[in-house]
């Protein structure tokens, strides 16, 4: 009997084969897929970017529709440090994912208290607030049109952002690769296990003796983090920044690309993202114009059946509440 | 007379135009078997949120080992030793007892902030957590995902979770509610089994359960102490015996 | 000055009557319904076909637009809404974008993206001045229709809740809706009822105020935020609650585009920040709803 228990909370940790399976595919696509390489950068950073909004909403159940916030700080950092200061793209990545970082963990003590309608108006306040600071500083910003010549330097002081976007698809990827890495760890540690508590109930979190709000602002900051290297990302795999990066569409499109790949594991993130460029692109070859329409009715209709059957195919046709 | 662990000055607490504790003083010493009852809505729920620090009290102090912790938030009264059980399960539904427990032994060993090791490698915690899901006949069910879990089962995560922190003062709100009969044994058993240097202050409606257990009570009405000392002193008073012979006429009434 | 402030009471009137179905929803039933601007969008598109294609005076248009809004909205509710009450709070925000989505390409679709043009009656382009100078108030006919409609709609809604039963079932239910229903108080009939109004009181504020907001197919995108300050800063367990909310924000929002164009936006989501911070259950709301 000893070492049974060790060994059942151990086992959740483990890498499972077709993780493997996957990465390894994953790794390959932008071998095999050359000449879409800018695409593969855009989803990879996508996925970084949702991955980052399942840790708020999927392990902490936080609705936020202001997450582009912490995209548009890292884009816009990283743009700027590449312009004024130095053009290393490792350094720039660097000051983006620190600069959201702090935004986060200054934001944290609002979406403590209050409703889910409290904090869902101040998570898209803050985005508000950020999109319209910097259209009225745009000559710092470039305001709407954009913040023009951004010229980033060679990777690790070898490699050239190629116009292919090849060594861009692989950064992004990489940084995508480090970012699962670490948030796999965290989340079946001690501390990850304490936040999936949280979801669940947080009078008990506080019964055992642990932190509630610690452990709120320690995970927002850490998706911040996160938004904000995916945002630097952007700016630097595309070389500008623009107001866009801000906007209200980006928090609601990674929303949907995290709900396509399911909230509360790691892959809900990448894989949404995945999800969501096909579904995107397989509509608007359909109906350039209206595409905005079908997703809409996939989204009512999703909605209406449940969320979860998306994953389970056999559910599709039963009655809900079986 | 021993050392006193709990206590509480003056505590009111008001509700709008409602007094649901009025200036209700009361001392638990080391090791009690501290019995709280009262009829319905008398209050009893409402002073332990206020214990532990969940409600906030309107005027009084409540005290910790001489140590004033009236503004203390839960959390870091939880790290004191003052632990509770709630009326209501209060657990991680989609979690499973083993881990429940794990998080709770890793919290009182001050290990639930890390980061980078997997949950489980450490041996001494997963030793522990055996050791309590045995103790509370939970073993079969280690792996299964609470909101799986009857009723009575549980009730005793419930109490272990609390036991877990080692408190030097435990509050039950109720530990036996809802419990069907053939499960009630289990417990009695673990709350008679506790450790004598631990103080207990229980809060129950079956009597029986009461005076098998409570060397001390205190017998709360309408949110004031209406009296107060050891079982037969209790069972004896006629104005407990009115209290609740009253109740029990209206309800057949 | 006193202009500006009579343009932002008529702005903030109008965002009352249009956010007051929004809170009425969240309060009653805990529903995010983020398509609420979808239904204002029917109400000024609803004015614009009758008005023009129809010939009708601007004055019929409106009731009809309460009536045609009211109607959908209580179709709705009865399809689409009533299967989600009680579902997470994130599905409610993805399915009410969606429907919303939806709503935004249709119009489209079928009137185009261009914004559409209101011709408002002569006697409501008449503008009354009193004073000079700094202190000068001038008064459009238009807003001043506004805000009196808006007004006596406020006054009368109240009479309503305070004065007859379903005004006293409403008020029960929004208090606790398993009690409510414990009491025989038809529950489903209410939550309708009240959507239903809910809308209609969006649509008219639609069309009454299309000329004020602009009416194109992204009106919903563009003033869903207003509709959700309003409730959130001002509360959903009130009429006063949004009522003041409103008024504040029109206020700001009127003053500050005027002496801060290009920030003008800021200091409103700013000051509802910090008001949210301030009071997280918003200005007015009882402590401890969920």
């Amino acid at each position: 009997m000893s070492g049974k228990a060790s060994a059942l909370l151990l086992a959740p940790a483990r890498w499972r084969r077709w993780e493997y399976a996957l990465w390894a595919a994953i790794w390959a696509a932008p071998i095999v897929f050359t000449s879409h390489a800018a695409l593969i950068n855009e989803i990879a950073i996508f996925g970084l970017f949702a991955l980052s909004l399942d840790l708020i909403l999927g392990y902490t159940g936080i609705v936020s529709l202001g997450h582009a916030a912490f995209f548009g700080v890292g884009g816009y950092a990283a743009a700027l440090f590449a312009k004024h200061v130095m053009p290393d793209p490792l350094v720039g990545l660097a000051v983006g994912t620190v600069l959201a970082a702090v935004l986060g963990a200054l934001t944290s003590p609002m979406i403590v208290r209050g409703t889910d309608l409290t904090r869902l108006m101040v998570t898209m306040g803050v985005a508000l607030v950020l999109l319209e600071l910097a259209n009225k500083f745009d000559s710092i910003t470039g305001g709407a049109d954009g913040l023009p010549g951004v010229m980033m330097g060679p990777l690790l002081g070898q490699f050239t952002f190629d116009l292919g976007a090849r060594v861009a698809s692989f950064y992004s990827l990489a940084v995508l690769f480090v970012a699962f890495l670490i948030l796999r760890r965290v989340v079946n540690s001690p501390l990850g296990l304490s936040l999936k508590a949280l979801r669940d109930n947080r009078l008990r979190v506080m019964a055992i003796g642990l932190s509630v709000n610690f452990r709120l602002a320690l995970i927002y900051t850490l998706a911040a983090a996160l938004a904000g290297a995916a945002g630097a990302l952007s700016a630097q795999t595309t070389g500008s920044a623009t107001l866009d990066l801000l906007e209200f569409h980006r928090s609601a499109d990674v929303m949907l690309a995290l709900v396509l790949g399911g909230t509360g594991w790691l892959w809900g993130g990448p894989i949404g993202a995945i999800a969501f460029s096909v579904l995107r692109d397989l509509l608007s070859s359909f109906t350039p114009q209206y595409w905005t329409f079908w997703i809409g009715l996939f989204l009512v209709v999703l909605m209406l059946v449940g969320r979860e059957r998306l994953f389970r195919p056999w559910t599709w046709f039963k009655r809900s509440g079986s | 007379m021993s050392e006193v662990v709990l206590e509480t000055f003056g505590l009111v607490k008001r509700f709008g135009g409602i007094t649901a504790t009025n200036n209700v003083s009361m001392k638990v010493t080391k090791g009690a078997r501290h019995a709280l009852i009262g009829p319905n809505g008398a209050g009893k729920t409402t002073l332990i949120n206020q214990l532990t620090g969940v409600l906030p009290p309107s005027e009084g102090r409540v005290q910790l080992r001489g140590r004033d912790i009236t503004s203390l938030t839960p959390y870091k009264r939880v790290g004191l030793g003052l632990v509770r059980t709630f009326q209501i399960n209060q657990l991680f539904a989609s979690l499973t007892p083993l881990q429940s427990l794990a998080l709770a032994v890793s919290s009182r060993l001050d290990a639930a902030r890390r980061w980078w090791q997997p949950m489980g490698s450490d041996s001494v915690i997963g030793a522990e957590c055996e050791q309590l899901l045995a103790q509370f006949r939970l073993s079969e069910h280690a792996d299964r995902v609470t909101r799986e879990l009857p009723y009575g089962k549980r009730r005793l995560l419930e109490i272990a979770l609390a036991v877990a922190q080692k408190p030097s003062v435990l509050l039950l709100d109720e530990p036996a509610a809802g419990v069907p009969a053939a499960e009630r044994r289990d417990i009695l058993d673990t709350v008679a089994a506790l450790p004598d240097d631990v103080s207990v202050v229980l809060i129950e409606h079956d009597m029986d359960l009461v005076f098998s257990f409570a060397k001390r009570m205190t017998v709360l009405v309408n949110g004031t102490v209406l009296t107060e000392g050891t079982p037969q002193e209790i069972a004896a008073d006629p104005q407990v015996r009115a209290v609740y012979l009253g109740e029990t006429k209206v309800n057949h009434g | 000055m006193l202009t500006l402030l009579f343009d932002g009471i008529a702005y903030g009137m109008l965002l009352f009557v249009l956010s007051l179905g929004l809170a009425v929803t969240m309060g009653l039933m805990n529903f995010i319904n983020l398509a609420h601007g979808a239904f204002a969008m029917a109400g000024g598109y609803i004015l614009v076909v009758l008005m023009q294609k129809a010939g009708w005076p601007f004055l019929a248009c409106l009731p009809a637009a309460f009536l045609i809004t009211a109607l959908a909205g209580a179709l709705l509710e009865r399809t689409l809404y009533r299967p989600m009450y009680g579902k997470p709070h994130l599905d409610q925000v993805l399915f009410s974008i969606g429907l919303t989505l939806m709503a935004v390409a249709s119009v489209d679709y079928i009137m185009g993206s261009s914004q559409q043009n209101i011709q408002l009656p002569d006697w409501l382009r008449q503008r009354f001045e009193f004073g000079s100078g700094a202190t000068m108030l001038g008064m459009g006919a238009y807003r001043l229709f506004i805000v009196a409609t808006c007004v006596a709609m406020a006054l009368g809604l109240q009479a309503i809740l305070s004065g007859t039963r379903f005004g006293s079932r409403l008020r029960a239910a929004v208090d606790d809706p398993r009690v409510a229903a414990g009491l025989g108080i038809p529950v489903n009939r209410v939550f309708l009822l009240t959507f239903a109004v809910g809308s209609g009181l969006a649509g008219l504020g639609g069309a009454l105020g299309a000329d004020i907001f602009g009416l194109d197919p992204n009106f919903p995108l563009k003033y869903m935020v207003y509709f959700l300050i309003v409730c959130a800063v001002g509360g959903t367990s009130s009429i006063t609650g949004p009522l003041v909310a409103a008024l504040v924000l029109g206020i700001a929002d009127v003053f500050g585009k005027y002496y801060v164009p290009k920030l003008g936006a800021f200091i409103v989501y700013a000051l509802m920040i910090a008001i949210l911070l301030w009071r997280p259950q918003g200005l007015f709301s009882r402590e401890g709803k969920k």
